[in-house]
């Protein structure tokens, strides 16, 4: 090396001192950090990854904790219907004897078919009735405009306020005078629940307002009459809230025990089986004669409706969303 | 309370944002109370300016009109009749005559007896043939009520129906034009008199005779015409007519029924018929219940109890159920949740099964010796004294077990619901959230919760005021256990977590039957619920506008 080159190099070097290190060392630096980063990242990414595994296995745990709650009293129910041992009222869940001895009793010792052939009847009349009644007025309330459409929504709404229940005992009373009482319960009993359906129109209602207006005009254009758009063109569309309708006015009769009782008084042969079965277990004595006869019936009479409700479960979503949404 | 424009309002700070949010909402509620209050005043005004606009009619129709519908006045129809709408015409008469002959054979007999609700009540005579007593029935209180009110009803209808007779003739007067032609005749005349000469009277009654001619003459509709329209442009009256007449017999004449019977003292020692005759008493129903100084105090301070109990109960059935229910359905619909169809089946079995079996047999369940207290006793030790509903239950154990078995039956409902408005949510609105770095949380807080909460608004309303009723859910668990001593000095044996509903209904069924205090019961219910409805409507933003979903 000459003299020269020596002196360009030391020159250099004193010129940037650090230069070669700082490069290095700046290199080192930035792949470290990029190391660093792409670490972090995956931890993150592991973080959320195991987050969400730790969150979904909680999820999953409320969930199962909750449908052990929910399907226990089924599960109960179900056992103690299969319990030989005695009808009593016990403190445990599976039977020691097992057998088919209170379904037995269900169908030969109480009137119970006679109960359940009463709610059927019953049943599919008002859901038929109902069905039309409901559909008239939420139809006419929702897509037909005349005058006093706005009060007589709001005098519905009013109406809806006072409780159902005090209308009872005038019910009664105009039913007895139309001697559709006790022996005759059961047409008497359409009679009351189909006669004021009319007042549940908003599900209904809040499904037909959603169908496009534009539907009605284009028929009307056509030279269609009211009628017509309402045969021809609604109904068509209208499959979800028919069933849904349906569903639930043939499902209400099964629940009701109070007015059924009044009007049924004093005779089993007009009883549903709510009031039936309500009986048995009226009083202390009767719980401990009937308790697993009630439980047999509870099954008899869930298991139909449960799978029917569970077909068409979707409509009924349908329903209750559709209503939530129109408020 | 300080005002702030938006952009000051932008610049707070949460608390203060939130500060300031409550504090409008509160000082708003007056507010809505007079817009409340007004808006009733409005509502009164405008009947009454209707009624005097209805009164004007029948008297200028009169005054105008021709024989036709002077005579129309007195025998319903006749202008249509000889206007050639015979099936209108005809219409109206029948319905004349049947009314005529319906007041003149019973409804005068039991309008005249509406005063006094009967007089002779049943009576006892010795019967010399049988030697024995026998009873002999006379007035019936409850027919003579019940027959009143619909005979009233009637009477109603009748007069409408009246009314609306004498507007067919003012309305086709105006079709046919013969209206405008007896008003120009008269402007004629008066011109006729004022006028000079011949060659000028002339004159006028030729301008009148040809305006007179150029009125046009429009056809009436005819019978054929009315039923046509039925089906078209009075479309509503044919598939109104039917529900309506149902609502109008079973459930507006029950409630006017009822709202009478509370002004009565009927009850099974006054059932108007076999034993006494029931009257009216006036008001002295609601001082019992309500006058805390000269009433009746068992009763006032049982209703008091009982209405700040269901008050209570409303608010944590509704409260508890909705947000637990919310919950439950964003758990199920959270990513990777798998078998979310198994969970919602599995909670809507509560909604399938009819009440009378789940909820009867889970208060079995729950009951003294039932399974859920042995297996406490036997595995945790819960003291054998302990109940949750019975006899000897303490009121706040009875009525916390109450709301949480509610929560049970109440969650898959809301579930649903909740379900439906989640999938609604679109979905850009979390996308752009996330963009902008909200994590999961925040996403939930201000997306989820917000978006839910503005749509079930109305939702809350109804399911609250539906809880105040809950009937099934009280009567089948508790039947109203345990039982409040204090309380059931009123009437019946009331319990602690009895609600006004059952209240009410233990009051018709119970030894006494006081039918006139359930009445009661019954209107005050109506108020409360009446009361709530209208702040809630008048406080919330009205959520309800039918037309923006079509």
């Amino acid at each position: 090396m000459s003299e020269e080159e020596k002196k360009v190099v030391a020159q250099e070097a004193t010129n940037n001192p650090t230069a070669g290190e700082v490069s290095v060392n700046s290199l080192a630096y930035t792949t470290g950090q990029e190391v660093v980063k792409a670490e972090k990242k995956e931890k993150r990414h592991m973080g959320l990854k195991a987050k969400r595994i730790l969150g979904n296995t909680v999820v999953y745990i409320v969930l199962v904790i909750m449908s052990i709650i929910w399907l226990a009293p089924f599960v109960c129910i179900v056992l103690q219907s299969f319990r030989c041992e005695s009808t009593w009222m016990t403190g445990y869940i599976i039977p020691h004897k097992w057998g088919f001895d209170n379904y037995v009793r269900l169908f030969k010792n109480t009137k119970f078919p006679r109960w359940f052939l009463n709610t059927t009847i019953i049943s599919i009349a008002t859901a038929a009735l109902q069905l039309i009644i409901i559909l008239c007025m939420s139809y006419t309330l929702s897509r037909l405009r005349f005058k006093g459409r706005k009060a007589l929504m709001n005098a519905m709404l009013v109406l809806g306020l006072f409780p159902g229940i005090l209308g009872m005992i005038i019910l009664y009373r105009i039913l007895a005078d139309l001697n559709l009482t006790q022996q005759n319960a059961i047409p008497g009993l359409i009679l009351v629940y189909t006669a004021s359906s009319g007042m549940g129109y908003y599900v209904s209602k809040g499904f037909f307002d959603t169908l496009p207006k534009s539907l009605d005009e284009a028929a009307r254009v056509d030279g269609a009459n009211r009628a017509q758009v309402l045969f021809k063109v609604i109904l068509p569309l209208s499959k979800p809230i028919v069933i849904y309708t349906l569903l639930t006015s043939f499902m209400g009769p099964w629940g009701d025990f109070v007015f059924a009782r009044y009007v049924s008084f004093g005779t089993s042969d007009g009883m549903n089986v709510a009031v039936g079965l309500q009986n048995m277990l009226g009083s202390a004595g009767s719980i401990n004669a009937n308790y697993t006869t009630f439980c047999a019936g509870g099954v008899v009479v869930a298991i139909p409706i449960t799978i029917l409700f569970m077909c068409l479960q979707k409509y009924y979503v349908e329903g209750v969303t559709g209503g939530a949404v129109k408020g | 309370m300080k005002q702030y424009t938006d952009l000051e309002y932008l610049k707070l700070s949460g608390p203060e944002k939130f500060a300031n949010k409550f504090s409008r909402f509160f000082f708003g509620i007056p507010h809505a109370l007079l817009k409340f209050l007004k808006a009733i005043g409005r509502f009164f005004a405008n009947i009454g300016k209707k009624i005097a606009h209805v009164f004007v009619n029948i008297y200028r129709t009169f005054v105008c009109g021709d024989w036709k519908t002077r005579v129309s006045y007195f025998i319903m129809g006749f202008g249509n009749l000889s206007r050639g709408q015979i099936l209108r015409g005809l219409l109206f008469l029948i319905f004349q005559i049947v009314f005529i002959g319906y007041i003149a054979i019973w409804g005068w007999k039991w309008l005249a007896q509406m005063g006094t609700l009967g007089t002779v009540g049943p009576e006892e005579i010795y019967d010399e043939i049988y030697d024995s007593y026998i009873t002999i029935y006379h007035d019936n209180s409850f027919k003579i009520l019940l027959y009143s009110v619909l005979t009233l009803f009637f009477c109603v209808g009748y007069i409408v129906t009246w009314y609306f007779n004498i507007e067919q003739n003012r309305i086709a007067e105006e079709i046919i034009g013969s209206s405008k032609r007896k008003a120009l005749k008269k402007a004629c005349k008066k011109e006729l008199k004022a006028a000079q000469d011949d060659a000028a009277k002339e004159e006028i009654k030729a301008r009148y005779k040809a305006e007179i001619e150029a009125v046009p003459v429009k056809k009436l509709r005819s019978g054929k015409d009315d039923v046509r329209s039925l089906v078209d442009d009075q479309f509503h009256k044919t598939l109104l007519a039917l529900p309506l007449i149902g609502i109008l017999i079973f459930t507006v004449m029950p409630i006017v029924f009822m709202i009478l019977v509370a002004f009565t003292n009927y009850d099974g020692a006054h059932n108007g018929y076999s034993n006494n005759l029931f009257h009216w008493v006036g008001w002295d129903n609601f001082n019992t219940m309500l006058n805390w100084k000269t009433g009746n105090k068992a009763y006032s301070a049982a209703f008091g109890e009982i209405l700040a109990w269901t008050l209570m109960w409303s608010v944590f059935a509704t409260f508890t159920c909705y947000f637990l229910g919310m919950f439950v359905a964003i758990m199920i619909n959270k990513k990777g949740i798998k078998l979310k169809k198994v969970w919602r089946t599995i909670l809507v079995l509560t909604i399938a099964i009819p009440q009378f079996i789940s909820l009867l047999y889970v208060s079995k369940l729950f009951a003294d010796k039932g399974i859920v207290l042995t297996y406490l006793q036997k595995w945790f030790h819960v003291p054998e004294t302990f109940s949750f509903y019975g006899p000897n239950a303490t009121a706040w154990t009875a009525r916390i077990t109450v709301v949480v078995i509610n929560i049970w039956i109440g969650i898959p409902y809301l579930m649903l619901m909740a379900t439906g408005i989640l999938m609604n949510i679109p979905e850009d609105l979390y996308e752009s959230a996330k963009i902008d770095g909200a994590n999961v949380f925040q996403q939930y807080v201000k997306i989820t919760l917000p978006y839910i909460m503005f749509i079930t608004g109305p939702y809350l309303l109804t399911s609250f005021i539906g809880n105040m009723n809950n009937f099934n859910v009280i009567f089948l668990l508790t039947g109203g256990a345990p039982t409040n001593a204090a309380a059931s000095a009123a009437s019946g044996s009331v319990g602690y977590t009895d609600l006004l509903i059952t209240w009410l209904f233990k009051m018709t069924t119970g030894a006494n039957s006081e039918y006139y205090m359930a009445s009661v019961v019954g209107i005050m219910i109506f108020v409360v619920t009446a009361f709530i409805a209208m702040i809630v409507y008048n406080v919330m933003p009205s959520t309800k506008n039918e037309e923006d979903y079509q």
